[in-house]
């Protein structure tokens, strides 16, 4: 601390001291701290920190190592995607929107495109196949999420073997994903009006063999962290929000449920023919850190009973359409991966190209103008495995969105980062924020 | 946002004869009774815990089977508190802005979609106000759980929400210029160049408006 730091020099403010960390000598900056004479001390905790969860700044007022002030700082991943968004035609915004919470993308799509299609009306065209695959790619989305937020949560925590464990399990998910649609992350892969491309040869045995996998894999970290005493003392009784607490802050997701409410859209305002499927909603009454990991981890099990369903569904439905029969809407080519390594449908091209020039007309004007929606506002929402996520949307009969606004479940969420936390510990602040599970791509957009 | 690109096209653009969607105006009407559904029961509880309903609510649309409430701003607060307390709607899923610049005096919008845990129900409050004079009352104090959407939408339209306990930029840095979700507002971008063809910034390419 003796040698002068141009960055982040030590300096006098109106509120007292500002002590600088950046490459300075640990026992001086204990010397000089111990010389003042309040204990009540502001910390800086991020955006770089590695168990905030992200790019999350927690700014702290300590006293001791008792917290009695939490805010967070947010911003630092805002990306502009829904100003982004009405400057693209509405299947572009796919692209955008699967961005944004990048452990979820498949919610966000889903949202994303049941809006679009509520303002076209459209809504009980979408085929049942098409319903069913994205039912079945969100559950598995949901245990690849869970599966990032038990691990980083426990690593957070400072158990590292539970996120080798959950990793490998997000790995078989991706796979899948990889497998599905061409891509590990932010596939864009529901469309409006349906999913991209249809589930390639093969794929409903590859899924079946990776859900009876993971049930047998999840029992590792089932047997590692359900009631080992450490986690235990780490986990209950802290980050305790009550049910009023939950609502008046707009809680919802795995949060809500831990204060015993059965909440889940899922199961009360189902949406993509989630009535058709058994399930249950899982919850616990403890309102703490230790109950909301309980219902990630009994929710993977429901996940796989789901996906389970869905594979049943689509071996009947084989063969059956993917996207809106409706050509004004649903994209021309049957994409396909072809020798050039490129998605192709060779015949399509061969007919735009070679044989009927209103086709051709039909493809330009689909794709670089895009499909005009009919003017009005909506809101859908989903459950995202964070909670609600809701899509408001508004046209004005244009072919490009007039305003998207998403209603991110991480963002209103992290509120509660106050609530749960103050007059605690430190320590726990990081328990308190890993049981939220805030991805900054989502809250920041 | 400008209609002009390098096609200069006008009205919808569609030549081809295509486009089979027909355009709708948007609604600027109300919608009449019945309803349907859940709505004129809501409609109808508010109307008998708040006798000033219609002095209070402009309009009520219904479309694409949603409830819109469009309530003056002067008796936002109240609305809300009914809503919140006798209709049992327990939760507010934050406001979302929208820019309607060529709305003369009505030209920001906030919009509150309202969920009712209790009955399963959502519907949504629209409270329009006039850019020379964006202020709307926070709802802060009757769900908590709006602080950062208001503080979001402050950020992004510049709609000031009186009594907000701290009502500070949340996305953008505390020192940024302008409010960016406004339709005057550019996007801004530069242009691209690869193998001698420029693409130019989003904002710029041909549109078809």
């Amino acid at each position: 601390m003796t040698t002068f730091d141009p960055y982040a020099p030590s300096r006098d403010t109106t509120e007292g001291t500002v002590f600088s960390v950046t490459g300075g000598d640990w026992d001086s900056l204990i010397q000089e701290i111990g010389s003042t004479k309040e204990e009540r001390v502001v910390v800086n905790m991020g955006p770089q920190h590695p168990s905030t969860h992200g790019v999350l700044r927690l700014i702290l007022e300590l006293e001791g190592e008792t917290v009695t002030e939490v805010r967070c700082g947010i911003g630092y991943l805002h990306t502009g995607i829904e100003k982004n968004m009405e400057f693209r035609n509405w299947t572009q915004g796919t692209t955008f929107v699967t961005r944004m919470d990048y452990l979820g993308p498949l919610f966000n799509e889903t949202a994303y495109c049941l809006a679009v299609e509520k303002l076209l009306g459209i809504t009980n065209d979408v085929p049942e196949r098409a319903s069913v695959i994205r039912v079945m790619m969100m559950e598995l989305n949901r245990i690849s999420s869970h599966m990032v937020a038990l691990g980083t949560g426990a690593l957070e925590l400072g158990a590292i073997t539970p996120m080798f464990f959950a990793f490998r399990e997000r790995e078989i998910v991706l796979d899948l994903f990889e497998m599905i649609s061409g891509l590990r992350m932010n596939m864009a892969y529901i469309r409006p009006g349906g999913v991209q491309q249809d589930l390639p040869e093969g794929a409903i045995p590859k899924i079946r063999d990776a859900v009876k996998l993971m049930r047998k894999n999840f029992k590792d970290n089932t047997s590692l962290l359900v009631g080992n005493s450490i986690w235990l003392k780490r986990t209950q009784g802290i980050g305790y929000l009550d049910l009023a607490g939950a609502t008046t802050l707009g809680m919802t997701g795995p949060v809500l449920r831990s204060t015993g409410l059965p909440w889940d859209l899922r199961k009360v305002q189902p949406y993509c023919g989630y009535e058709n499927y058994d399930f249950d909603v899982i919850t616990a009454d403890t309102c703490d850190v230790y109950g909301r990991f309980l219902i990630r981890m009994n929710e993977l099990e429901q996940s796989l009973r789901i996906v389970e369903q869905a594979l049943d569904k689509l071996e009947k439905l084989e063969g059956a359409p993917v996207m809106v029969a409706d050509k004004k809407i649903a994209w021309p080519a049957q994409l396909a991966l072809g020798s050039d390594g490129l998605g192709n449908s060779l015949n399509h091209i061969r007919e735009i190209m070679g044989t009927s020039m209103e086709s051709l007309i039909h493809h330009f004007k689909l794709v670089t103008e895009g499909f005009h929606v009919p003017a009005g506002q909506v809101y859908v929402a989903v459950e995202s495995p964070r909670g609600e996520l809701g899509a408001s949307v508004v046209s004005d009969g244009g072919t490009r969105p007039y305003r998207v606004h998403f209603r991110e479940p991480s963002f209103n969420n992290l509120q509660a980062t106050s609530a749960m936390s103050e007059g605690g510990m430190i320590a726990d602040i990081i328990g308190a924020v890993a049981s939220i599970d805030p991805v900054m791509g989502g809250v920041d957009r | 946002m400008t209609d002009s690109g390098m096609f200069g096209a006008r009205g919808t653009g569609d030549t081809s004869g295509y486009s089979g969607l027909v355009r709708s105006p948007a609604s600027s009407g109300s919608s009449e009774r019945p309803y349907g559904g859940y709505f004129d029961e809501v409609a109808d509880d508010l109307e008998r815990a708040y006798p000033e309903f219609s002095d209070a609510i402009e309009r009520v649309v219904v479309d694409r089977g949603e409830l819109t409430l469009h309530v003056k701003r002067e008796k936002l607060v109240e609305v809300a508190l009914i809503l919140r307390d006798t209709l049992k709607f327990e939760m507010c899923m934050g406001v979302n802005g929208v820019h309607y610049p060529q709305r003369t005096d009505r030209e920001f919008s906030a919009v509150y979609p309202l969920l009712s845990m209790t009955n399963n129900r959502r519907i949504r409050l629209e409270v329009s106000v006039a850019d020379s004079d964006a202020h709307i009352p926070s709802l802060v104090e009757v769900w908590a759980g709006n602080n950062w959407h208001e503080r979001e939408t402050f950020d992004m339209f510049g709609i000031i929400f009186d009594g907000h306990p701290g009502l500070t930029r949340i996305l953008m840095p505390d020192d940024w210029q302008g409010h960016p979700q406004r339709k005057d507002y550019a996007l801004g971008g530069i242009a691209v160049e690869y193998k001698g063809a420029t693409t130019p910034p989003p904002s710029d390419r041909r549109s078809y408006k």
